[in-house]
């Protein structure tokens, strides 16, 4: 069985309901873990590479949770796939740039992800929709435990499990929640909201994790700590910060429809029009647009969609997936154009927003104080979207 | 210009960076800082500084330590102290020993604490609790025999002997405290 025939199809994936999932988009818990006496990947030849895959890799296949599972060596990977995996989460960007020695390991579900010879022997990861941190950990020490009766992992009694990066040392565990957070970006409370979570020792990041951009509203918080506390602190503060965000984000929501109804319309209005009717559309505007549309959705201004459809265009219009699609390497120029197709005709058919009811209630809008901060944020935004090209 | 580095070619790349309030510069050729990574965003300067010895102006604090300590070489994967100061890498497991002097503080500076409290594999918790009950046992033997209870002390005795016949010798970076 090839990759292709054995990937689950993004629309069932984004059909899988979870816990929050209207801001909570998934939650996942990753665990490093090397073997002892041996150098890492980093330090490691690549016949010793090659020897710690041949150790590891058969023990990873034959877990309860791998039952039926799909593993293959980086080598044979194809650069397009490498990049359609890291485009699922599946593997990470660095596992994707490895060759010799590196293999990745997914459940039938692709709920579980093990990779061999990234930057630790072994980096295994649970993903799960919506806020399931508690279950993604749970599953991930299920996997764990099985591992160490079967290699021998490195551990010391003082420092924990111990990693090629120090700031992994301890439990090697990250913790993160992927949250959709359009209301805090438009109401320009997103730089608060950071400050305050990094208080906490969380870090917040874009999409793709460490060093990328926060594209389509979308965040990612992190444990930063892996020394010091038990992984059930940890989880559990980051599921408390989580579960309080989601609160701010519900709260900034309410409060835009009602201080400015207008501005929340006319970017929902904008993003449908335009994802509905371009011809030349960059994978940020896109995702950015597509955010908007998600707001809208939650907000029920489009009764009549399949409210997954978004999230499923927010991974099919990647580059990776796109030129999967279309059977062959493309040019960012005609991917743009490609995407933009893509777009129309998936959203072919989709009514109008219905905001009308809603915004019948304008007129007697308080003229309180607020509304001057408000009438700022409603410029910029417009601004923002205007000049996105 | 010579390069700072090889002492060879013409330098060609010239870095220049504020490091505890002054200025460093150095200045090399195009391979030598290929090879020192200096492409790579946010790669402090003293890093190059401490693996060139005293070519520099001054020598800092750093530079100090750097003759006694940069020897330091895992013997498992041959991973050096100026490796691990350059890449922030550790090599091994070993290495964690090796570098045992600049882990504490660079731990400590990264976490909540330098002591491990969560999850340890089964075979650890188990050498563990049975460490800490043949403590527990030991303490009550000396409290027997200060109390002159020898038939208590003897059977004591003996279970202490039993237990640690089935305790697995602990390894021995795992037995700090």
């Amino acid at each position: 069985m090839n990759l292709h025939e054995f990937l689950t199809p993004i629309q069932d994936i984004c059909r899988r309901p979870g816990p929050f999932d209207r801001i909570v988009l998934t939650s996942r818990v990753r665990l490093a873990r090397n073997l002892k006496d041996t150098p890492f990947p980093g330090r490691a030849t690549k016949q010793q590479r090659d020897e710690h895959l041949q150790i590891i890799k058969p023990v990873v296949e034959s877990l309860t949770s791998m039952k039926k599972g799909f593993s293959q060596e980086l080598n044979d990977l194809a650069d397009l796939d490498r990049q359609l995996l890291v485009e699922r989460h599946l593997i990470s960007r660095e596992l994707a740039k490895k060759k010799q020695g590196a293999a990745f390991v997914l459940s039938k579900d692709e709920t579980c992800s093990i990779m061999i010879n990234e930057e630790d022997h072994l980096r295994m990861q649970v993903i799960l929709p919506g806020l399931q941190v508690k279950e993604a950990w749970k599953a991930v020490d299920k996997i764990d435990t099985q591992l160490e009766n079967k290699l021998p992992i490195a551990f010391s009694g003082r420092y924990g499990f111990l990693t090629a990066c120090p700031t992994n040392t301890g439990t090697g565990m990250r913790v993160s929640a992927m949250l959709h957070l359009p209301g805090l970006v438009i109401a320009e409370h997103m730089q608060q909201t950071i400050t305050a979570v990094n208080k906490l020792g969380l870090a917040v990041r874009g999409l793709y994790g460490e060093g990328t951009e926060a594209l389509g509203n979308v965040f990612q918080i992190s444990n930063q700590m892996t020394l010091g506390e038990t992984e059930f602190d940890i989880i559990e503060r980051l599921n408390k910060v989580v579960v309080q965000i989601i609160e701010n984000e519900e709260n900034a929501r309410a409060k835009l429809l009602e201080s400015n109804p207008e501005m929340v319309f006319n970017n929902i209005g904008r993003a449908y029009g335009i994802l509905t009717n371009a011809h030349v559309i960059s994978s940020k505007e896109a995702k950015n647009l597509l955010s908007l549309l998600r707001l809208g959705l939650d907000l029920g201004y489009f009764p009549e969609m399949d409210p997954e459809v978004v999230d499923e265009l927010f991974i099919v219009t990647e580059p990776a997936h796109i030129q999967h699609r279309e059977c062959k390497k493309m040019s960012p120029e005609e991917r743009d154009i490609m995407r933009a197709t893509q777009l129309r005709e998936r959203l072919e058919g989709m009514q109008r927003p219905s905001m009308q009811v809603i915004a019948a209630k304008n007129d007697d809008r308080p003229d309180t104080g607020e509304s001057d901060s408000s009438e700022d944020t409603q410029s910029d935004a417009q601004d923002g979207s205007g000049q996105e090209t | 210009m010579i390069c700072n580095v090889c002492q060879n070619n013409e330098a060609t790349v010239h870095l220049t960076q504020m490091l505890e309030g002054e200025i460093k510069k150095i200045d090399m050729c195009e391979s030598c800082a290929q090879k020192q990574g200096v492409d790579e965003p946010g790669m402090p300067l003293i890093d190059l500084l401490v693996g060139l010895g005293p070519s520099s102006s001054e020598t800092s604090e750093e530079d100090e330590t750097t003759p006694s300590t940069k020897r330091l070489v895992c013997q498992v994967c041959g991973n050096s102290l100026a490796d691990f100061k350059k890449t922030g890498r550790l090599g091994c497991s070993h290495c964690y020993e090796v570098f045992a002097n600049q882990m504490d503080p660079m731990l400590r500076s990264m976490h909540k604490g330098i002591k491990h409290t969560g999850k340890a594999p089964k075979h650890f918790k188990d050498d563990r609790a049975t460490r800490d009950q043949l403590e527990k046992l030991e303490k009550k033997l000396q409290k027997a025999i200060t109390e002159e209870r020898y038939e208590d002390a003897a059977v004591l005795r003996d279970s202490i002997k039993q237990l640690s016949e089935q305790a697995t010798p602990a390894d021995e970076p795992s037995a700090h405290p």
